[in-house]
């Protein structure tokens, strides 16, 4: 098994599916970027190049470079998907989707259930979030929970290149607008892809959390880029005699309350690691969720690790005092859960 | 001439003619055009009544005097064409298609209703009949309906988008990014504003800097028209155009309709910001119903008696369609859960 990285991951991903379906269209801007323009075999394929190699490969009919507009661009996305096409739309960084909100929440979110169902929505809208390489307040947020606090959409947060492959998969094949957040901080990030014998990416279904790794003494719930961040921190936990199992719910909405109960109900604790809203974010969410639902099997109070209520600073000192990170995760879970 | 590269000449836009082109109609046709503007009439009024009565809650926006605007543009059309519009949506869904019942069914919240009670006034859908809402937030249709054009155009067609929006929808910033758009990649979309003078309670004097909304495409070089909304051969003869300038792949196309409404934005609006005269004077000499009724009658092929029997066979179906609205149960509980993910 060969490994391969987050972006390459997606690449391919969404080579194999146009490659198999042309209702499948891509659109956002850049994306092919270059490409198309007369004695020009230049290809930006996005400014983290996922789409690379597409417009090469399936013309600038069906990769769209569009104009700086999301509103109408996820708007047109919209409007073919109501029709049966499935537009792959790429929204640079989440933090845009202030410019195209009401399409995403009023719109997107809404057409089926007005609809009673004779309108579906094949819709996947693309985006990148997270904070960690300098890009500052407007370029680095990470607003899952957000899109995830409206019924209608189905928002997805993968963690590895296996994972981004395989719910990418799924999404373009699910016929409800679903929300796809790159962590850009992972795009780099390698391991194996998983591929059936004939050698296609094997779908992962939306909703259903993984267990990255099993432990008796503390939950930790992380995704995205916070996964590796759990990872690492499990690793120096466990010299320190704490084992830990961690849960990555890979589909923030809808949320898999059963293996998030299942877990607790083994470990009895809970340490939510989140890069989203210290404030009614996902991190918020998941402590709330459990403790209605599985408040027997808390042997303490669930602990949630968030950046601070501020908006993500630019200098990189500050950056890197925002953001969780294992250490925090370390000492955190030590001064909350030691016996 | 057509060149995307600068330079290039904006097509240019062509004012209301004094004598407006005006489509040669049969009869049966001009039957048909009134039949249908007086189903929408009647319609509206049943609405407005059990609006009234608090039979319908929350918003319902009527389409009382506007009624050439959806019946002449949907006469243009053929099948696999496709329509958008905003929250003023009962007449568009009748002419496309819909049942009174289920259309008044829904604005009752009923399960008889096209949404099963779910969407209300604001939310309508008929895609089988290439009707694709009801939109609720002025201007985001018009993104949407760029997005059938592309549609259509992907998929090898000659079929037509048709995007409604309002002059209010018209300073809206995502009509102009939808008009980029629609022209760089020529998407088969026919955009008709709707003109009825008031953007809710504010009139276009005073929320427009460019009052001509036809005008509004030159930038993008879209072509436009204005059209005398209350006229439905108007309408028609201006659609003929537009349709066959987005059936041969030059692009969208811009109809401005002059038209107006006689009751207020809303059922809740009272309607300040205009004089009794002016609704009025309208009324009498504007009416798109009575033009051809006056119309029919010239030509003589029906009597007053003729037209009379229709306007009882119309009545009778929208008093049919109340009493279905009436009697429909409400939706089961379990509809709260439904449709909103596959």
């Amino acid at each position: 098994m060969t490994a391969i990285s987050f972006g390459d991951a997606l690449n391919r991903t969404l080579h194999d599916c146009m490659a198999a379906d042309d209702s499948i269209i891509i659109a956002g801007e850049d994306i092919a970027g270059g490409a198309g323009i007369e004695d020009s075999d230049v290809e930006l394929g996005g400014v983290f190049g996922v789409t690379r190699g597409l417009a090469a490969r399936f013309g600038t009919g069906r990769v769209l470079d569009t104009p700086i507009t999301e509103s109408a661009f996820v708007g047109m996305g919209l409007g073919a998907a109501a029709t049966g096409l499935r537009p792959v739309i790429e929204v640079m960084f989440c933090d845009f989707f202030g410019v195209c909100f009401d399409q995403l929440i009023n719109q997107a979110a809404k057409m089926r259930f007005l609809s009673n169902d004779r309108i579906q929505l094949p819709l996947v809208i693309r985006t990148t979030m997270g904070a960690g390489d300098g890009s500052g307040a407007m370029h680095s947020q990470s607003l899952h929970a957000l899109v995830a606090s409206v019924p209608g959409l189905r928002v997805v947060c993968p963690a590895t290149p296996a994972d981004a492959a395989g719910l990418l998969k799924t999404s373009i094949a699910s016929p409800d607008p679903v929300i796809f957040m790159e962590h850009k901080g992972l795009y780099g990030l390698t391991g194996p892809l998983r591929e059936d014998e004939d050698g296609h990416i094997v779908p992962i279904p939306l909703g259903k959390g993984r267990y990255v790794r099993r432990g008796t003494d503390l939950t930790l719930v992380a995704t995205g880029a916070m996964v590796q961040e759990a990872e690492k921190a499990a690793d120096i936990l466990a010299v320190r005699g704490m084992r830990c199992e961690i849960i990555d719910p890979r589909t923030i909405s809808p949320l898999d309350m059963e293996i998030l109960i299942e877990s607790v109900a083994g470990t009895g604790r809970l340490l939510v690691v989140d890069e989203g809203a210290a404030f009614a974010g996902f991190a918020d969410a998941v402590v709330s969720k459990i403790s209605q639902k599985a408040f027997a099997f808390l042997k303490s109070a669930p602990v949630s690790l968030t950046p601070p209520h501020t908006p993500v600073p630019y200098g990189r000192a500050l950056e890197a005092a925002y953001l969780p990170s294992h250490e925090k995760i370390v000492e955190c879970a030590l001064r909350h859960f030691s016996k | 001439m057509t060149s995307k590269k600068s330079g290039g000449k904006a097509q240019p836009s062509r004012r209301r003619n004094s004598k407006p082109a005006l489509y040669d109609a049969t009869d049966a046709e001009l039957k048909e055009f009134y039949e249908q503007m007086l189903l929408i009439r009647r319609f509206e009024e049943k609405s407005g009544q059990m609006y009234g009565m608090g039979l319908i809650g929350g918003f319902c926006h009527l389409y009382i005097g506007q009624e050439a605007v959806a019946v002449g543009v949907q006469s243009a059309l053929k099948d696999g064409d496709k329509v958008i519009t905003s929250y003023r949506a009962h007449g568009h869904m009748l002419v496309a298609g819909s049942t009174a019942k289920s259309v008044l069914a829904e604005l009752t919240g009923r399960i008889g209703g096209c949404s099963k009670g779910k969407g209300g006034s604001m939310h309508m859908f008929d895609p089988k009949n290439g009707f694709y809402g009801g939109h609720g937030i002025v201007g985001a249709q018009v993104s949407l309906g760029t997005g059938l054009g592309f549609a259509n155009k992907y998929r090898k067609t000659d079929n037509v988008s048709v995007t409604y929006f309002g002059d209010g929808a018209a300073n809206q910033g995502q009509v102009y990014e939808s008009f980029n758009m629609a022209e760089l990649w020529k998407l088969p979309v026919i955009f008709i504003i709707e003109n009825n003078q008031y953007a809710m309670g504010t009139s276009v004097l005073r929320s427009s800097s460019e009052v001509e909304l036809y005008k509004r495409g030159e930038s993008f070089k879209i072509p436009g028209e204005q059209v005398d909304g209350m006229n439905v051969l108007a309408v028609r003869a201006a659609m003929d155009k537009a349709v066959e300038h987005c059936r041969s792949g030059k692009g969208p196309y811009i109809l401005e309709m002059k038209t107006y409404r006689y009751r207020g934005h809303s059922m809740s609006d009272p309607a300040k910001y205009r004089t009794k005269e002016e609704v009025q004077k309208m009324k009498s000499e504007r009416d798109c119903i009575d033009q051809i009724k006056e119309l029919i009658l010239d030509r003589g092929f029906m009597s007053e008696d003729d037209l009379k029997a229709i306007d009882k066979a119309v009545k009778a179906e929208v008093a049919e369609a109340a009493t279905f609205a009436q009697e429909s149960p409400e939706p089961p509980m379990s509809e709260l859960y439904t449709d909103v993910l596959a």
